[in-house]
């Protein structure tokens, strides 16, 4: 396999077929095919964006209500580049508070010790006084020393937040739903068992399931104070809501993966007398991975979809609350902002989408069609 | 923090120690031990400066008693990492001042304040636990302990504010209004404004079977209080609460339904609610936007009536009780800081409030909508913009004080349409008015901060007083509020519960 072969393959891996015409082209493979290429993956994209650029700023010019107006792209922009101004402003100005509350922690201390030396010569009355005092500056200093920025998350930490939320359910639900998922293609008894459950709650929306899972983890939390445990609650209700809601794509598809597997590679199973965690490791799991991964892309897009509308509905942080307080503020700058976040959840999702994608070409034996 | 003189030099000092301090950290918890060290290097760089001819060098935090000053017994705070919740509504400004300001600091406090995203689910964490306290309705603290809803004991210490509500109503219905009563058609008619014009409306919608929805913004919030009152006033029925019916729309003539104070605009520009009583900035929004018209305030329903307040959990105070405190000392200096006047009785910090407040981490509106009310002035329409000194109100007229006679107003109400299900004989007004109410805490604060002559004896109800305000009918009917006698209170009106009189007895 030469260098184009290889680059070849990793644009079909990586699911980036825009890419393949330029790397036939520095092959030196016929011009113009390339170039069709170019202009169907390229150049077209980037037509569409920008008439759909010119739709939007016209829309923005004719949508305006009495409480707000339709944001144009410039003004979306802009409103961008001041909320990343605004988390560098919050950094700088959280890491100037720490250095100046280190400061005071110093001079507590030497007002404690100062105290202290008064004590010492002071008279018996004062003197109780004077050292518990001393003792309240010291135990201040510590507190200053380790103190910790009581800022509001800002955009990043949002995006941040939301992003680990997602692949925290996203992971429980995967835990649950390949193990179960591969019992029931294995088994048409435990199958039997599990389609009541698996069709009652696979079109249950979200929202329905986020009070139900807050009652839950509340209980498990009633005798814990916040600050204690090594999770939120509130990122464990958002965490349950998701894996809740994307359980069931991974579900499916891996029952019907490993229901599909091939009959002769069973065949062959049974005639080499395999035993049957040989025939999983060996047959049923590895032919059944590409459903496998389907599913996991639809549930990865399902969690990170109603992770902001779980964010928005219970206030828990992450991008969802952050539009959700934007909405709530109701400023000049607020739509603007909204459709900033929109953006970047969109391109976010993209991102998760593509990985996945890419992920499922990794598994799928140089088929990627297959699913 | 002020150096006093030798600033360079001293912040170098600091600078040498700090530094120092992190070299030799190999945790990232900062302890006793190494901060020890860092002090003892600072005692011995002060020295050496002393013999090197300099002059002690005084400590910036004036925190050190100096030989001269009285020796005074400092809170020991619990808990200094601090979260609370808050509503966006300008009322929430003194959390936002003191932490702004740095009151909350100057106690050793470090707070988070978080908005919430409507009344329910701030009161559920406080309940919880994942807040500390929180920016409440008067009527929370009150509802929750007495088991209106979620029952679990929440006190106050502190009240926020007085007034700073309005009720708006749609252009539409402002314009029948203004056909049924040729007074309202002036540029400036004449205030309070009754709900008498929009009883003819009211009756057209209930003969064609229509609802006629209005929204307000909790089942146990002032806003709902207030706009039965205004309404009952003029004889329009609101609606009795009973045990099946928790919306509150027994016999009502007007549906009231709970809508979050951030959305009242867009939904009165939707249509589904035809007005609404809120707090600010959601009546001047809806001016500002065109959509709406501000008939009244709640300071003409009730001068001086109590907003909100600042909530905890019973079991929290029981926990955390010199943090509590502390709490309280720094809101009531950011209550003092927000009503500072000069000599003209201009209020000379609200400008500065309002930008504060509009930043998109506190209540996030425009600046110009925020500073209407905040300033002084409403504005009701384009041509009746009203001076108004006492919009809100913060510190003054003892508007911080836990009073009693607040918590038993609310206490009437709720029984007046039905909340409190049973007939109660008035002692129980005052018991559970106590069991709610903190003033003691509010008390020992306030002396602290006397002591520490930060604020002064006269700015606080003197010691004999009992937590009842003077009987008062500066009510829009004017009828008139005597907080020891509530039972009579709630047999006063035209539309509400009554109750047997021998209870007022008991």
């Amino acid at each position: 396999m030469n260098w184009r072969g290889k680059a070849l393959r990793f644009c079909e891996v990586t699911g980036m077929p825009m890419l393949e015409p330029f790397v036939r082209l520095a092959a030196g493979e016929d011009p113009k095919e390339q170039l069709a290429g170019i202009a169907k993956y390229v150049l077209l994209p980037f037509v569409a964006v920008m008439i759909f650029l010119a739709m939007w700023s016209a829309a923005a010019k004719t949508i305006v209500t009495d409480s707000g107006q339709l944001p144009s792209p410039t003004a979306t922009w802009e409103a961008g580049k001041e909320l990343i101004a605004m988390h560098r402003q919050q950094r700088s100005d959280d890491a100037a508070k720490k250095q100046e509350k280190l400061m005071s922690a110093v001079q507590f201390m030497a007002d404690g010790k100062a105290l202290e030396r008064r004590a010492t010569t002071a008279n018996e009355a004062d003197k109780a006084t004077l050292l518990s005092n001393a003792l309240v500056l010291k135990k201040k200093a510590v507190q200053a020393a380790n103190y910790k920025p009581t800022s509001a998350p800002t955009f990043v930490d949002q995006i941040y937040t939301s992003l680990k939320t997602v692949f925290f359910g996203f992971i429980l639900a995967t835990v649950i739903a390949v193990p179960v998922g591969v019992l029931c293609g294995m088994s048409p008894w435990f199958n039997a068992a599990m389609t009541p459950f698996i069709q009652i709650f696979k079109p249950v929306s979200p929202l329905a399931w986020l009070p139900l899972a807050a009652v839950v983890i509340i209980w498990a939390y009633r005798n814990s104070q916040p600050g204690e445990t090594f999770f939120d609650k509130a990122f464990l209700i958002s965490a349950a809501t998701v894996s809740l809601c994307s359980l069931w794509p991974t579900l499916v598809n891996t029952t019907l993966g490993v229901a599909s597997v091939d009959k002769d590679y069973l065949n062959v199973a049974r005639v080499l007398k395999l035993s049957w965690s040989q025939k999983l490791y060996k047959i049923i799991l590895p032919a059944s991975l590409p459903l496998m991964f389907a599913g996991l892309r639809i549930s990865l897009g399902v969690g990170w979809m109603v992770l902001i509308a779980a964010d928005m509905l219970a206030q828990n942080p992450g991008l969802g609350k952050f539009v959700w307080d934007e909405f709530q503020n109701g400023s000049s700058l607020t739509y603007a902002r909204i459709a900033f976040s929109v953006i970047v959840i969109g391109v976010i999702g993209l991102v998760l989408d593509r990985t996945m994608i890419c992920l499922r070409n990794l598994v799928s034996f140089g088929n990627s069609a297959a699913a | 923090m002020f150096f006093r003189g030798h600033r360079l030099l001293h912040a170098q000092l600091l600078c040498l120690a700090t530094l120092t301090l992190f070299a030799g950290c190999s945790s990232n918890e900062i302890t006793l031990d190494d901060l020890e060290a860092a002090a003892a290097k600072l005692d011995k760089a002060n020295e050496e400066n002393a013999a090197a001819g300099g002059e002690e060098i005084p400590s910036p935090t004036g925190e050190v008693a100096k030989t001269d000053t009285a020796v005074r017994e400092m809170l020991n705070v619990e808990k200094p990492n601090l979260k609370f919740g808050f509503i966006k509504l300008t009322d929430c400004a003194p959390l936002v001042i003191a932490k702004e300001k740095g009151f909350f600091e100057d106690e050793g406090l470090s707070v988070e304040i978080e908005a919430q995203s409507n009344w329910k689910i701030l009161l559920d964490r406080v309940i919880d636990g994942q807040l500390d306290g929180a920016h409440m309705l008067a009527g929370q603290p009150i509802g929750a302990t007495i088991g209106i809803g979620t029952e679990s004991p929440i006190i106050t210490a502190y009240s926020l504010d007085y007034n700073g509500n309005g009720i708006t109503v749609s252009n539409e219905i402002w314009g029948k209004m203004q056909e049924n009563d040729p007074e309202l058609k002036k540029p400036q008619p004449k205030h309070p404004i009754s709900a008498a014009s929009l009883k003819p409306i009211v009756d057209d919608y209930k003969r064609e079977g229509k609802d006629f929805n209005m929204g307000m913004v909790f089942p146990v919030s002032t806003h709902n209080y207030e706009i039965r009152y205004w309404l009952a006033a003029s004889g329009i029925h609101p609606g009795f609460y009973n045990e099946q019916n928790i919306q509150g729309t027994v016999d009502a003539d007007v549906i009231l339904s709970v809508t979050p104070p951030p959305q009242m605009p867009s939904t009165l520009e939707a249509g589904t609610i035809l007005g609404y009583c809120v707090g600010e900035p959601w009546n001047q929004k809806a001016v500002v936007d065109g959509i709406g018209v501000p008939v009244t305030t709640n300071y003409d329903i009730w001068k001086n009536n109590p907003e909100k307040v600042f909530g905890v959990a019973d079991q929290w105070n029981e926990k955390y009780p010199n943090t509590h405190i502390a709490v309280v000392k720094a809101l009531i200096r950011a209550g003092k800081w927000l009503d500072e006047k000069d000599g003209t009785g201009k209020l000379i910090n609200r400008e500065e409030a309002c930008q504060i407040l509009s930043k998109k981490d506190y209540v996030g509106a425009d600046v110009d909508v925020i500073d209407n009310s905040m300033t002084g002035t409403f504005v009701f329409q384009k041509t009746d913009v009203r001076p108004m000194p006492e919009f809100n109100v913060f510190f003054d007229n003892q508007a911080s004080f836990p009073h009693y006679s607040d918590c038993v107003w609310f206490l009437t109400q709720m029984r007046r349409w039905g909340q409190i299900t049973e007939s109660k004989p008035a002692s129980w007004y005052a018991e559970t008015a106590k069991k709610i109410y903190k003033p003691e805490i509010y008390r020992t604060a306030s002396a602290m901060l006397i002591a520490e002559g930060k604020v002064s004896k006269d700015e606080f109800p003197s010691a004999d007083y009992d937590g009842y305000r003077p009987v008062t009918n500066e009510f829009i009917d004017g009828n008139a509020y005597d907080g020891r006698d509530p039972i009579g209170y709630i047999n006063s009106f035209t539309i509400g519960n009554k109750e047997d009189s021998t209870l007022s007895k008991q």
